[in-house]
């Protein structure tokens, strides 16, 4: 055994302690292995890993089962003071998993000078559900106590074996005591991770909300200004999303690695320029001829969609995904059981940014004031010189890039397939239904209730009844408000 | 239109309505049994077969023509009433399977395998073929009764009924889906062996069934023509061109289209029921977004607004599916596609609108649906 190179240099330091230990380890002895193994946990750091590691490779069945928590141990301990936190973090769950006492101290010192919340936080719920092992009973107790003020989560399963163990008739009073704070502490648990779940809940909802908004307002706009009911919508954010994949490819095949990530903000212009192309080029060849016949644009449109669904699945085939840029991987712990993931985040201040875009295009600008001109009557706006077939083709286009980013969007959310519009053209036509038409304030609100509901039904029904249960509200909503949640009043409500 | 071009347009649709039913009648099942199978002018089996089939989706098509040709309303979930009549037969024929099925169990074979011991209480009326035959009609008939008067009370209209048609179809496309259900799930209802003792397998089953299949869809035509023709669909027609003057001349137009949508409902269940025994399964697929739309563009490549039209559109879009996906299985999204863009933009009044312009062109043009008014101009 001696031949082995890593072990034996630290052996030849002489007769130190751990050099003893190494060795010890490997003995015939299950007590000198023990004494071996405490002592190495002891008095070991990280860098005997590697001795450990090479001893472990050659070592037979019970010196490996000796040797595996002591290189846990080591190992955790020293992620503890990695540079990255969430190394640091699971390092620290990882050792409730060792059960050894000896963590404790490690995770309570690191804790001390954690500057993350999050990870202090995982630290110190370690470090009580190691004590919740210990010997002491009113140690025990006061672990208990500190899980339920922590929130843990972790210590659900551990809290209720004691609320077992003490309901059981031939309980100690120990065991009691202890299964009363348990129970507390369970009580305490529960109601936080109820509070977590609805806010979870609410920006799930908030999340899908704002997709179905940014999908919607492009649809409202033109079925408003146009009364035109564009089926290709779905497709046009589906072009946004393989311009965003095509923009990733070209990167990869002629940008430096370090400069991925830029793909992404490049993306949108393309997303948006491409959708707003095709939709020009969809409202001169297709939509321009079918002015004032709702139904035939619903139609024709869907013809449209079918043919850009179908060319898109014979070209780019049925999966590709987009690799999103690092600042939006990952998310946010903003508070215990409560994790916001970036792409979601991101989701929702674009949909706000594109609902103030909107507003300041339609309420503070000279192509705005035409567009509602037009909107509102459209013969009249021709009488006093607005050119009113350009607002069309550039409202239609707009519309169509707007759809365009919304795709961009969603490439971070989900794979970029053929399907991506149908996923979601029937939900937003509900919003415009429900919204009421050409209202932007309607398009709003009837997406967040739409998209809110969603996701409070989902957990309760699952998703397929959920579905069903929103379109059984919104006919039930249209009997009370038959042109939706913001109608038109006057002379033009009645078409 | 004058009156005497009507009567004689009459007279000739009646005139072609007997010629074509006695070739779809006698001719061709003729052509099935009595020419030998090598001659030129024998029909196989399978192509009887494919045209019963085509004729079903004709009486799904004359449903359709009835609410979006002649009244105006555009229903996109016709799917989901033709799913429905073909459910309740294809229940029916999944308990004839009985030990006959794969497992040797009375259940159908998708219970077994999903855990089912005892058959749902559900499918308990289509034990028997009463139940089953009622059941496709009523059901249909039923839900949109109830639809209807939801939608149409409260004055969803136009595009907007579209749309919540639509969602409809979806949403049942995704409950049939389910395997809780009980309908089988995505793989639907399949492997059917006999109908009231006749052996589906054997060729003279489906001639019988096709045979059934014409009668019921001469049928549904004269039943259309027969409301087309009374003062009723009169009122449908105004209510097409202009419901508010319709409303303002003491009518209540939601009625009348509640009434022309449960007709098309039940045509619907009906075509789904001699559907299933002919083609011999039904799963979700055929009742989703994408079939209900198929029947529009059927309606619309026929010529809406004419009984003929809707069932001559069915047939030859569907025949020129059946030969298109032959020879390039990956062109068809893209020529149904480019059928509705052209269609709808270049011939509003479809082939029909086509023939009659060219045989009628000294004359006063054929009907000419009316471009719906813009929503808020």
């Amino acid at each position: 055994m001696a031949e082995q190179p890593v072990a034996s240099e630290v052996v030849a330091g002489a007769a130190s302690p751990i050099g003893q230990a190494l060795l010890d380890i490997k003995s015939e002895d299950a007590a000198v292995r023990s004494a071996a193994a405490a002592l190495l946990i002891e008095k070991g750091d990280a860098s005997l890993l590697s001795a450990l590691d090479a001893i472990r490779a050659e070592a037979d069945r019970a010196t490996r089962q000796a040797i595996k928590p002591v290189i846990d141990l080591l190992k955790n301990h020293a992620n503890l003071t990695s540079d990255q936190s969430d190394t640091r973090r699971s390092a620290a769950a990882d050792l409730v998993g060792t059960g050894r006492p000896e963590a404790i101290v490690w995770l309570e010192e690191a804790a001390a000078k954690e500057p993350v919340w999050w990870v202090k936080y995982t630290m110190e719920e370690s470090a009580q559900l190691l004590r919740l092992r210990a010997e002491d009973h009113t140690v025990r107790v006061v672990a208990v106590k500190k899980l339920g003020e922590l929130r843990s989560q972790n210590g659900l399963s551990a809290l209720k074996e004691l609320v077992e163990a003490g309901s059981q008739s031939g309980a100690t009073d120990e065991q009691r005591a202890l299964a009363d704070a348990a129970h507390a502490s369970i009580g305490q648990i529960d109601a936080w991770f109820w509070w977590a779940d609805a806010i979870e809940t609410f920006f799930r909802g908030i999340s899908l909300s704002s997709i179905l908004l940014m999908m919607s307002l492009g649809l409202a706009i033109v079925f408003g200004l146009m009364g035109v009911i564009n089926m290709a919508h779905g497709e046009l954010m589906m072009i946004g999303a393989y311009a965003t994949f095509v923009t990733q490819q070209a990167f990869i095949a002629w940008v430096s690695p370090e400069m991925f990530d830029w793909y992404f903000p490049v993306a949108l212009p393309v997303a948006f320029l491409a959708a707003a192309a095709f939709g020009w080029l969809l409202e001169a060849t297709v939509v321009r001829f079918l002015y004032g016949r709702l139904l035939e644009t619903l139609l024709a449109t869907w013809g449209v969609s079918l043919i850009l669904m179908q060319a898109a699945r014979v070209y780019f085939g049925d999966l590709t995904a987009v690799i999103a840029p690092q600042a939006l991987r990952g998310g946010a712990q903003v508070m215990v059981g409560v994790y916001l993931p970036y792409n979601r985040i991101f989701i929702i201040l674009l949909s706000i940014v594109c609902v103030l875009g909107i507003y300041f295009l339609l309420f503070r600008s000279n192509l705005g004031i035409r567009v509602r001109s037009v909107t509102q009557n459209r013969n009249m706006s021709a009488c006093l010189g607005i050119p009113t077939r350009k607002v069309d083709s550039y409202t239609f286009a707009f519309a169509s890039g707007l759809a365009g980013i919304a795709g961009w969007a969603l490439t971070m959310v989900g794979n970029v397939d053929p399907g991506l519009g149908q996923n979601y053209i029937v939900d937003a036509f509900m919003v415009v239904v429900t919204g009421g038409v050409g209202k932007l304030a309607g398009t709003i609100w009837a997406s967040l209730g739409i998209g809110g509901l969603n996701k409070l039904i989902e957990p309760v029904t699952g998703a397929v009844y959920g579905k069903v249960f929103i379109l059984v509200g919104v006919i039930l909503f249209l009997q009370w408000r038959p042109q939706g949640l913001f109608a038109a009043k006057g002379r033009s409500a009645d078409a | 239109m004058p009156e005497q071009m009507v009567a004689r347009q009459d007279s000739r649709e009646t005139l072609s309505f007997y010629v074509t039913g006695l070739i779809l009648l006698l001719v061709l099942p003729l052509l099935n049994v009595l020419t030998p199978e090598d001659s030129w002018l024998h029909l196989s089996d399978f192509r009887l077969n494919q045209f019963g089939k085509f004729l079903c989706f004709a009486i799904l098509a004359l449903g359709l023509d009835l609410i979006w040709g002649y009244c105006g309303v555009l229903s996109m979930g016709q799917g989901v009433f033709f799913g429905f009549g073909a459910y309740c037969m294809g229940m029916y024929l999944a308990l004839q399977i009985g030990k006959e099925s794969v497992y040797g169990s009375e259940l159908p074979d998708f219970m077994v395998w999903t855990q089912v011991k005892e058959l749902p209480f559900f499918w308990y009326p289509f034990k028997s073929f009463a139940g089953a035959f009622l059941g496709a009609i009523l059901v249909p008939v039923l839900f949109a009764t109830i639809f209807g008067f939801l939608a149409f009370r409260s004055r969803i209209k136009g595009v907007y009924f579209a749309i919540i048609t639509q969602a409809l179809a979806f949403a049942a496309w995704l409950v049939f889906n389910r395997n809780e259900t009980r309908l089988g799930g995505t793989n639907g209802l399949t492997d059917f062996k006999q109908l009231l003792g006749y052996r589906l397998s054997d060729p003279s089953t489906q001639r019988g069934l096709y045979i059934i299949t014409v009668l019921a869809l001469g049928a549904a035509y004269l039943f259309c023509r027969w409301i087309v023709a009374s003062r009723a669909g009169k009122v449908l027609i105004a209510i097409r061109d202009s419901e508010s003057r319709v409303t303002f001349s003491g009518y209540t137009p939601w009625m009348y289209k509640l009434f022309v949508f449960v007709v098309s409902a039940g045509l619907a269940g009906l075509a789904g029921m001699l559907y299933v025994p002919q083609v011999g399964i039904i799963t979700p697929a055929q009742i989703g977004v994408l079939p209900s739309l198929e029947v529009v563009i059927w309606v619309a490549v026929g010529g809406r607004g004419t009984l003929i039209g809707a069932i001559l559109g069915a047939v030859a879009v569907n025949y020129g599916r059946s030969v298109l996906t032959n020879y390039f299985p990956e062109a068809w999204p893209f020529i149904l596609g480019g059928l509705f863009v052209v269609v709808v933009t270049m011939f509003p009044d479809g082939l029909l609108g086509m023939i009659r312009k060219v045989t009628e062109r000294k004359q006063t043009p054929a009907p000419v649906i009316k471009a719906e008014g813009r929503t808020a101009a």
